[in-house]
This record gives structure tokens, C-alpha cells and sequence, in this order.
């Protein structure tokens, strides 16, 4: 089973990366185009659980633990399989 | 006065650090971050500058999962005193002994320079050989130094004296560097025993390399 993890700062915690690659994108002519871009990463994990539920809570423990910093960071999974 | 600083993979500023101290008088050891116990007679733990993991994840996102972290978190308990430096502040923050988290500079660019800093609360054994208000000139070194804390948070550092060195300018006037929440340059918990900063002041200890204001910051440890 495939859990993949997003992480990215909150909403209202000034994301520094994600306006510049704005202003970057701005510039190059897609200032019509876009609205908004935040910068995240993206943590794929193969897990050895036997239902998608089972994934999820496991991928949850391990967000809140170690793959998020949460006074900064949201995260959402997504589980395949 | 016994200092036992810790070495994980990709610290690099732990024999700085040792140097600093033993200028002091201390009697200085270094611990692998695969040890599990604080000698007992540590009268300040540092944890220093680098690279742990290489700032993998999240700067001191896995270092602070170390064995010798756990020991770290029960030396606190029993009120002794620990020091982060850099990286160090990265790790005590993820740790959750100090409060807020570190961000990407605003610029985006590694920073660094000398950066003076200001004196905001010496009521502690760090700063207490320095005045409030005094400007201190050190060494800056980071990409992930722009410290992030919510506004209730910051409320509560003001209201409890934690907030121990901004980031200002020559005359003292306060100045962002890298974006950090009130330029705030280093704080100390509620306690009052474990201390976090961003500059180096184990990098300013000789007048012959540029600057030896660091003196001043790190011999308050040594007063009884």
C-alpha cells in the first residue's frame, strides 16, 4: 500500500519560497494566470498495512511525530491501494 | 566547570565550541549522539553548530530523535542548562524544549556575515555578564534562521522575559535579517535554563580573527 504525504507551511504563515517562485512566474507571463503558489514537499511511503485505514492512521502518527512540524506545517495523505 | 557538547552526523562547529570553552577554563567533552546518558557532572550541555542529517526533512528534524536526546530532555527536566547553538537552536525547537520553529531566510539566500545583535533580558546565567541594550558583534551562519512563532506565542515570550537577543543594527536599532518574527535572534524557555540563538558567538572569541565579543556572551555560564 502507496501512502503519499503532503507537507507545506499553513495558511498565514508567510511562505517565502512560494511568493518568489510567484514573482518568478510573474515575470515570465503567467501574471494572469496565477493567484497563488505555495511550495510543499511531497513524502512517498511503501506501508505494510493490510487496510487503507489501517495506512492512515499509521501515516498520521508518523506525520504528527516527525514528517510535519506542525506549529508550521500542514499535511494531508493520500493512500493507494 | 564541565561542558559536554554534543556531535551528531554533519555537526561541524563542535570543536569551535570546545575551543570557546576551554579559552574559558572549562573542561570540555564531546558526546556522540549515540550515547544515552549525560555524564553527571555536565554543568552546561551545547549543543552546537552544522549540518545534523545533513538538514534533511527539516533542519534538526532528526536529530532531535537521537538516543542521546531523550537524556537531553531529562537533564532539562532536572533544571540543568543546555545551550543551542545554530543548529543546536534548530534541534531544541523540534525538540520542543524552546517554542516556535525555524523557516527559510526570507531572502532565500544562506547568510553569512558579522551581524550585531541587542541585549533584550540578561536575567539569565547566558547573557547576565552582559547590560541590556548592549550590542554585541557576531558571526551569522544559516539558510533556516527565520524564526516563526504565532502571536499568541510571541505574547508569551514578551510577557515571560524569553526573548533574549534581536537582530539591530550598529547603534542598536532593531533591523531584520532574516525575517524572523520581532528580528528575534535567540530566545530561552519559560525556565530559564535552556538557551537557543541563531549567531555564533564560539566564532567571535579572538580579537585577532576579527572579534572576540563572544567572550562576553558565553563566560556568564561560569558565574556561580
Amino acid at each position: 500500500m502507496k501512502a503519499i504525504v503532503n507537507v507545506a507551511l499553513k495558511k498565514g504563515v508567510l511562505d517565502d519560497q512560494g511568493k518568489a517562485t510567484h514573482h518568478a512566474l510573474d515575470t515570465l507571463g503567467f501574471k494572469e494566470v496565477v493567484s497563488d503558489v505555495r511550495i510543499g514537499k511531497q513524502i512517498i511511503m511503501e506501508l505494510n498495512c493490510d487496510t487503507q485505514e489501517a495506512a492512515r492512521a499509521q501515516a498520521v502518527k508518523m506525520c504528527e511525530k516527525l514528517l510535519a512540524n506542525t506549529v508550521i506545517e500542514d499535511y494531508d495523505i493520500e493512500i493507494i491501494g | 566547570m564541565n561542558v559536554t557538547v554534543l556531535q551528531f552526523p554533519g555537526t561541524n562547529c563542535e570543536y569551535d565550541t570546545q575551543y570557546a570553552f576551554e579559552k574559558l577554563g572549562a573542561t570540555v567533552s564531546i558526546l556522540w549522539h549515540k550515547e544515552t546518558a549525560i555524564p553527571s557532572n555536565t554543568d552546561l550541555v551545547v549543543i552546537p553548530g552544522g549540518f545534523s542529517y545533513g538538514d534533511y526533512l527539516r533542519s534538526g528534524a532528526i536529530a532531535r530523535f537521537a538516543p542521546i536526546m531523550e537524556s537531553v530532555s531529562k537533564y532539562v527536566a532536572a533544571g540543568g542548562k543546555v545551550l543551542g547553538i545554530c543548529n543546536g537552536f534548530q534541534i531544541l525547537l523540534e525538540a520542543g524544549l524552546l517554542p516556535g520553529a525555524m523557516k527559510r531566510n526570507d531572502t532565500l539566500h544562506f547568510i553569512s556575515k558579522y551581524k550585531n545583535l541587542k541585549v533584550i533580558n540578561n536575567k539569565n546565567k547566558f547573557l547576565e555578564e552582559l547590560e541590556v541594550n548592549d550590542v554585541v558583534n557576531i558571526p551569522v551562519a544559516h539558510h533556516d534562521g527565520n524564526y516563526y512563532i504565532d502571536e499568541d506565542g510571541l505574547k508569551d515570550l514578551e510577557a515571560n522575559n524569553q526573548i533574549l537577543l534581536k537582530y539591530c543594527d550598529e547603534n542598536g536599532n532593531i533591523e531584520s535579517l532574516n525575517g524572523s518574527v520581532a528580528q528575534i535572534a535567540g530566545i530561552s524557555n519559560k525556565q530559564n535554563n535552556v538557551f537557543g540563538l541563531m549567531p555564533h558567538p564560539e566564532r567571535a572569541m579572538e580579537s585577532l580573527l576579527g572579534c572576540d565579543d563572544g567572550v562576553k556572551m558565553l563566560k556568564g555560564f561560569f558565574n556561580k
